[in-house]
């Protein structure tokens, strides 16, 4: 408490001499803002994460409502629906948008169902293992990490070991082991004990849930070893030392000196990661170990319609555009963001 | 080096020792045994028995595992429960070769797509060469093989019906295990499913050459060649392009990661018989021995894969020394 006081009155004192300066953050966002490629995937993902919210709005019917008379139709071409069906099923029926009922945007798979619909209820599933994998790997890392690296010594080598092994397990096979294991023990029924609610809950979830502790539980040793090579650099730095001197302790530290230091280029390195999480649950999905059925995801939806890929290609190439977009979008900004936060760059164009 | 090598060698023994008995236990865990059901029916129970007595199932989990490793240490892999007339060894004599012939085809282009890409885009820095250059690269990145491979079955299989849609172009047995018969069928067969597993590790690759040639371009080293009036071809194949692959290198054991996700779908959407979708095909059975034996050689391969990127690592920069 009292090293915060003593840190405030100093900061107080330079800024009424010096006037308010600028933080590393601010001139990096400045910097970001000037790559207009970045900024555009930024927006496009802001843009997916809005549609993804509003998808109910956005989309004449429910993802799930199968019409086996239309099944595989087109895009853009109008079908024929009795009044009944339209009125009960679609959302949009007897709005100015009624056409939405009468034509599939995107088209529809082969169980009748609109595929516009599925691929904006798809987004939910990418964003959702987008954001939660990333975040699961950033905490569990960021912790790790700086308590290895701020410890030292015995206990540092010992929970590097550890890492260094889990580095050396191949990743993919044992994830496709664990998601089978607990889709294995999900279709059992379990329903007691600590299994039992983690499995209600993964329905709830339409599946996800296996999806994210199977894409967090090992992907956040990268995140370890970098979150710990940073704090090693910032440990013996001066301003640390000046801290101690001021009789910080050890949490003060770690909490308002290492961190804030350390998260910025852990974010960088994080949002570069999105792409692989997308991909690895498009993965999943593709070879039917992602999400529960009828929940739409676009890798599962890849893996529906290419086996009839010659009459169908729409079915494969509208989920395809769709994963593509998004991981360009995340590639640009995430460049975009590393380009403006390594100073050592900055100013080299 | 030598000595490196060698503890390097033991030390992934207990690694690998690890791997195979937490993919043992897991693959055991599972709910249900491989002879549940004939097809949609269930197995009648006496005749369960007694093929679970003939496998060692009945047996307690602990001799169950150390009797697979004492098969292992003889190379045994084990039995197949669902094609009895089939051992593991069988199935991975088979499989192995061609994913083995994938792998290192897609790594061969995406070596050969991606240095020259990423040498052209650094020596013409912030040009309109660069800027497309690194935006290709981008795409190439951006693109997961789930995509890529039906895309390209698409547009070259079905639309322009130049090549063939699916299957390997070569089949067991091969040349010492490993050499495919190069026929017309071959490569026909190969370039889509290479380049949909090549594609996005060159545009990885890409990236990392020009990053790399970038900062040693404008280092003391290369000024100082360039002053001695070397020709500048001299001064970027010679000095710099060495130095500027260390990073590539760096990036191969992840990459050889890569090749076996890539494997899993790429081997899926082509239907080749290769060692990831004959894993992806197991998932629902519970063939144990198949499963853990391939998860095992997915170690191994990883292990050599990271030591090999380490020695590379000594020659490509001589100030490294690992003893």
């Amino acid at each position: 408490m009292t090293a915060d006081k003593k840190l405030d009155e100093i900061k107080n004192e330079t800024e009424s001499q010096y006037g308010k300066g600028r933080s590393p953050m601010q001139d990096a966002f400045r910097e970001f803002r000037r790559n207009i490629i970045g900024v555009a995937g930024a927006i496009f993902i802001v843009l997916v994460v809005v549609g993804a919210f509003i998808a109910p709005v956005l989309t004449p019917y429910d993802f799930a409502q199968q019409n086996l008379l239309n099944n595989r139709q087109k895009p853009m071409e109008s079908y024929v629906i009795t009044t009944d069906y339209a009125e009960e099923h679609c959302h949009w029926y007897g709005t100015p948008m009624e056409w939405g009922c009468t034509v599939y945007i995107a088209g529809s798979d082969a169980l009748g169902r609109d595929l516009w619909s599925r691929l904006v209820y798809g987004a939910r599933v990418s964003l959702a293992v987008a954001i939660s994998a990333s975040s699961v790997s950033l905490l569990i890392g960021l912790i790790y990490g700086t308590i290895a690296g701020f410890a030292g010594g015995r206990t540092d080598n010992l929970m590097m070991r550890i890492v260094d092994f889990l580095y050396a397990i191949p990743r993919l096979p044992i994830i496709i082991m664990m998601t089978v294991y607990f889709k294995a023990l999900a279709r059992r029924g379990v329903t007691t004990g600590f299994m039992g609610s983690i499995i209600s809950l993964n329905k709830a979830s339409g599946g996800l849930l296996f999806v994210f502790i199977a894409i967090g539980a090992l992907n956040w040793i990268g995140m370890a070893r970098q979150a710990r090579g940073q704090v090693l650099a910032y440990k013996e730095k001066e301003f640390v030392e000046a801290a101690r001197a001021i009789g910080a302790g050890s949490g003060h530290i770690i909490t308002k000196h290492l961190i804030p230091n350390v998260i910025g280029p852990l974010l960088i390195i994080e949002s570069m990661a999105i792409p692989g999480y997308i991909f690895l649950e498009a993965a999943l999905s593709f070879i039917g170990l992602g999400v529960d059925p009828p929940t739409p995801s676009w890798g599962a939806m890849i893996n529906e319609g290419y086996a009839g890929i010659r009459s169908n290609p729409h079915l494969v190439l509208f989920p395809g555009a769709a994963l593509t977009l998004l991981t360009l979008a995340f590639n640009f900004m995430g460049d975009g963001l590393r380009d403006a936060f390594d100073t050592r760059l900055r100013g080299r164009k | 080096m030598f000595r490196f090598i060698i503890r390097r060698l033991l030390m992934a023994i207990p690694v690998i020792f690890l791997v195979v008995l937490a993919t043992f236990v897991l693959v055991h865990a599972m709910p249900g045994g491989p002879f549940d059901a004939v097809g949609m029916r269930a197995m009648p129970e006496h005749i369960r028995v007694v093929l679970e007595r003939r496998y060692g199932l009945d047996k307690p989990l602990y001799q169950q595992f150390f009797s697979y490793v004492w098969n292992l240490l003889q190379g045994d892999f084990g039995p197949m429960f669902r094609q009895p007339s089939q051992t593991v060894n069988d199935i991975i004599a088979q499989t192995f070769p061609v994913s083995i012939q994938l792998g290192t085809l897609s790594v061969i282009v995406a070596f050969t797509l991606g240095i020259p890409f990423g040498i052209i885009a650094a020596l013409n820095h912030n040009t309109a060469i660069d800027y497309s250059a690194t935006f290709l690269a981008v795409i190439g990145r951006s693109i997961p093989s789930v995509v890529l491979g039906p895309i390209l079955i698409y547009v070259f299989a079905v639309e322009l019906d130049w090549l063939p849609i699916a299957f390997w172009g070569a089949d067991p047995p091969f040349a010492l295990g490993v050499f495919p018969k190069i026929t017309k069928q071959f490569w026909t067969h190969a370039i889509l499913p290479v380049f949909s597993l090549g594609t996005g590790m060159a545009a990885g690759i890409a990236r990392l050459t020009r990053a790399g040639l970038l900062e040693v371009l404008s280092s003391d080293y290369i000024r100082t060649a360039r002053a001695k009036g070397l020709r500048e071809r001299v001064v970027i194949v010679i000095h710099a392009l060495k130095n500027s692959l260390i990073p590539v290198v760096t990036t191969l054991g992840p990459m050889l990661a890569a090749i076996m996700t890539g494997a899993f779908i790429t081997e899926t959407i082509f239907a080749i018989n290769g060692m990831g979708r004959r894993f992806v095909n197991s998932i629902g059975q519970r063939e144990y021995f198949l499963q853990t034996s391939l998860v095992l050689i997915y170690g191994v391969l990883l292990i050599m894969g990271n030591l090999l990127v380490d020695i590379m690592y000594a020659w490509f920069d001589p100030r490294i020394r690992y003893d």
